[in-house]
């Protein structure tokens, strides 16, 4: 069995750890763990934009990622962005070891809207398996419907599944193999 | 689709180029970075980026302005996208006058950056397919096709060069998906004729009536439907050379026919009182044993001589297993682009599975083969398990007894369980049954398949 660290940045609500350990566990075949809550990294907020740079997040994941675990995915309910672009649902490191999904674009309430905890559960489920199917390789995919599919935009994560098509399932299926395979 | 355009983004700020060039990864591009408009200027020179992004203030020297003018001198088929972090109408305006694509503010919405990468990239996709059918339509990469190393084809393709120059007629003989028009075509292409016509007749296909009106061609009111007079494939390839596949199939009232227009070089339309003299290199392929009908009787000895002036024999695939990796690799490289699909290459394991094989379709088989694993794979690299269905194939070539059915009934088999294997999926079901998705389901509705 491979492991998976959760690792809450910020403060993050523990129903929403335990869907992402959730869906991690089905889809993947990881053993997860929920590593103790972390601060937001120092010097990642940018006054000027009153976002977290997603960067320093990525860093400070990577750096934090225990030596028994192959994959460590960041859950924060801050808001995130990179220089280029004005915020960011998550992040992943391409094949890589991290991953991050910011819940604050996900919830209704950033938009002024009535909170809708299914919604979000759903919508959080959705990013985790995206941004991890990134760690196993997997680009985005034309399926609209695919957890894979890129979604700029809530409508976009609204309309895919919180699963994976019969392509990216295999290809991630793949990936596993060979991971678990390395172990040997 | 995605992958095999490259992006290169140019800005002096690491960070934010290597944040861009991360998420741009994430949708299957491959992209690179450049500190500064002269970094920028030498990576054109070595690699054909798709788009760049570049920064429009930058120290030291070359501006954005200034390395996009470069960029796009070196590149004029490349897109050019100027970031700037604020907007001045001025600037906006210069760079879209010097040829930048498209004009971005940072920070910039990221649906917004997908949907220009996306544009544009769909915009190369069909100039890239459009070339594609243009130099397929006029033969240009065929010569190139001829991949080999195995000393037979070289001697083949030594002959090829020899003859191609000369009139004579050529027979060429092998088994069915050796490349025996690619040969033709190479003869064609590198003689003296390669500006004219190079005409494919297959004499299989045809009814005979039928292929003699398309050989020789008719006059208005020859037959019933012969509305216009019609030029034959001869006259077309007058100046040229005429690729007759199939020869042994003909009927003998058009051996008879041929011989004549090869010992005379004129013929007649259906229908027509004219003679008409052509000039057209003949050239004729057969998978059968021609000398075997001839002893039958089925087929004409005179025309059999007329014929073998000069004979290629091409081996099976099975004989030439030396070139199976550059076949395959080249397929790879052709295919991919062609179906659009960003597969880079084939592994050690999957060139031993085609090693492994017995290629009875040669190298039609083989081209398939990779087509098909292209088709399903989600790798980037073909590996064993892409080709497993060779192996089923094999097996089952040496299991399966025929039931005494239809062809129509094993037809309708044959689609259902490739649509079942599929589950549904049209593509894969249609690569695997070796036709095209139209093909498929035209009968599907045929044969009232529910999906
Ligand atoms: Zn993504
Ligand atoms: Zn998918």
């Amino acid at each position: 069995m491979k492991l998976a660290c959760i690792a809450p940045v910020g403060f993050v609500e523990d129903d929403i750890l335990a869907e992402v350990e959730m869906v991690i566990r089905n889809n993947f075949g990881f053993e997860t763990q929920r590593l103790p809550g972390r601060p937001s990294p120092g010097g990642a907020f940018d006054h000027d934009r009153g976002q977290w740079s997603a960067i320093e997040f990525m860093k400070d994941l990577v750096a934090s990622r225990p030596p028994e675990a192959t994959r460590i995915l960041g859950i924060t309910s801050d808001d995130l962005f990179i220089p280029m672009l004005s915020f960011l649902f998550g992040q992943a490191q391409l094949n890589g070891a991290a991953a991050l999904v910011s819940t604050a674009r996900l919830r209704q309430e950033f938009y002024g809207l009535p909170s809708n905890r299914d919604l979000l559960m759903a919508r959080v489920r959705k990013e985790s398996l995206h941004e991890m199917g990134h760690t196993l390789g997997l680009i985005h995919c034309p399926d609209r419907s695919c957890a894979m599919c890129l979604s700029t935009n809530l409508e976009q994560v609204d309309t895919k599944l919180d699963r994976f098509c019969r392509a990216c399932a295999a290809s991630a299926n793949t990936r596993m193999r060979s991971l678990l395979e390395n172990d040997k | 689709m995605k992958s095999r355009w490259q992006i290169l983004i140019v800005d002096d700020e690491e960070v934010m180029a290597e944040s861009l060039a991360a998420w741009l990864r994430e949708d299957g591009y491959t992209v690179d970075t450049a500190p500064s408009g002269r970094a920028a200027v030498s990576h054109a020179r070595e690699t054909d980026y798709a788009i760049y992004f570049v920064d429009l203030k930058m120290p030291g020297g070359m501006d954005g302005i200034e390395t996009m003018m470069e960029i796009r001198r070196l590149r004029p088929d490349a897109s050019v996208i100027i970031i700037t972090a604020y907007a001045t109408v001025d600037t906006a305006i210069t760079a879209m006058k010097e040829g930048a694509q498209e004009y971005i503010v940072k920070p910039c919405n990221p649906e917004e950056i997908s949907l220009l990468v996306d544009r544009i990239i769909k915009v190369k996709n069909l100039q890239l397919e459009n070339q594609m059918l243009r130099k397929r339509l006029t033969g240009q990469y065929e010569y190139r096709d001829i991949i080999t190393k195995n000393s037979k084809m070289q001697a083949i393709l030594s002959l090829v060069r020899d003859v191609s120059s000369l009139r004579s007629t050529v027979l060429i003989r092998g088994a069915s998906g050796t490349g025996k028009e690619l040969i033709a075509r190479a003869i064609h292409y590198s003689g003296d004729r390669a500006s004219s016509p190079f005409v494919a007749v297959s004499c299989a296909s045809l009814a005979e009536t039928l292929l003699e009106s398309e050989l020789f061609g008719y006059e208005k009111g020859a037959f019933t439907g012969a509305a216009n007079q019609t030029k034959g494939k001869f006259e077309v390839a007058d100046g040229g050379t005429i690729f007759l596949d199939e020869i042994g199939d003909i009927s003998p009232k058009l051996q008879a026919d041929l011989l004549r227009v090869l010992q005379e070089r004129r013929f007649y339309r259906l229908g027509g009182t004219t003679e008409i003299q052509v000039d057209a290199r003949v050239i004729a392929a057969t998978n059968k044993d021609l000398t075997e009908e001839v002893r039958e009787g089925r087929f004409r000895d005179d025309l059999y001589y007329r014929l073998n002036v000069i004979e290629i024999n091409i081996p099976p695939l099975a004989d030439r297993r030396d070139d199976i990796p550059h076949l395959a690799r080249h397929f790879v490289a052709r295919l991919s682009s062609e179906i659009g699909k960003a597969v880079s290459g084939i592994g050690d394991d999957a060139l031993k599975v085609l090693l492994d094989y017995d290629w009875p379709g040669n190298i039609r088989e083989l081209e398939n083969a990779v087509e098909r694993a292209i088709v399903t794979t989600r790798n980037r690299s073909l590996c064993a398990e892409d080709f497993a269905f060779l192996e089923t194939a094999m097996r089952a070539r040496a299991n399966w007894a025929v039931p005494p059915i239809s062809l129509l009934d094993i037809e309708k088999m044959a689609v259902e369980s490739a649509l079942g294997r599929s589950q549904g999926n049209i593509k894969e079901a249609a690569a695997s049954l070796g036709i095209d998705r139209s093909t498929l389901y035209e009968k599907i509705k045929k044969f009232g398949i529910q999906r």
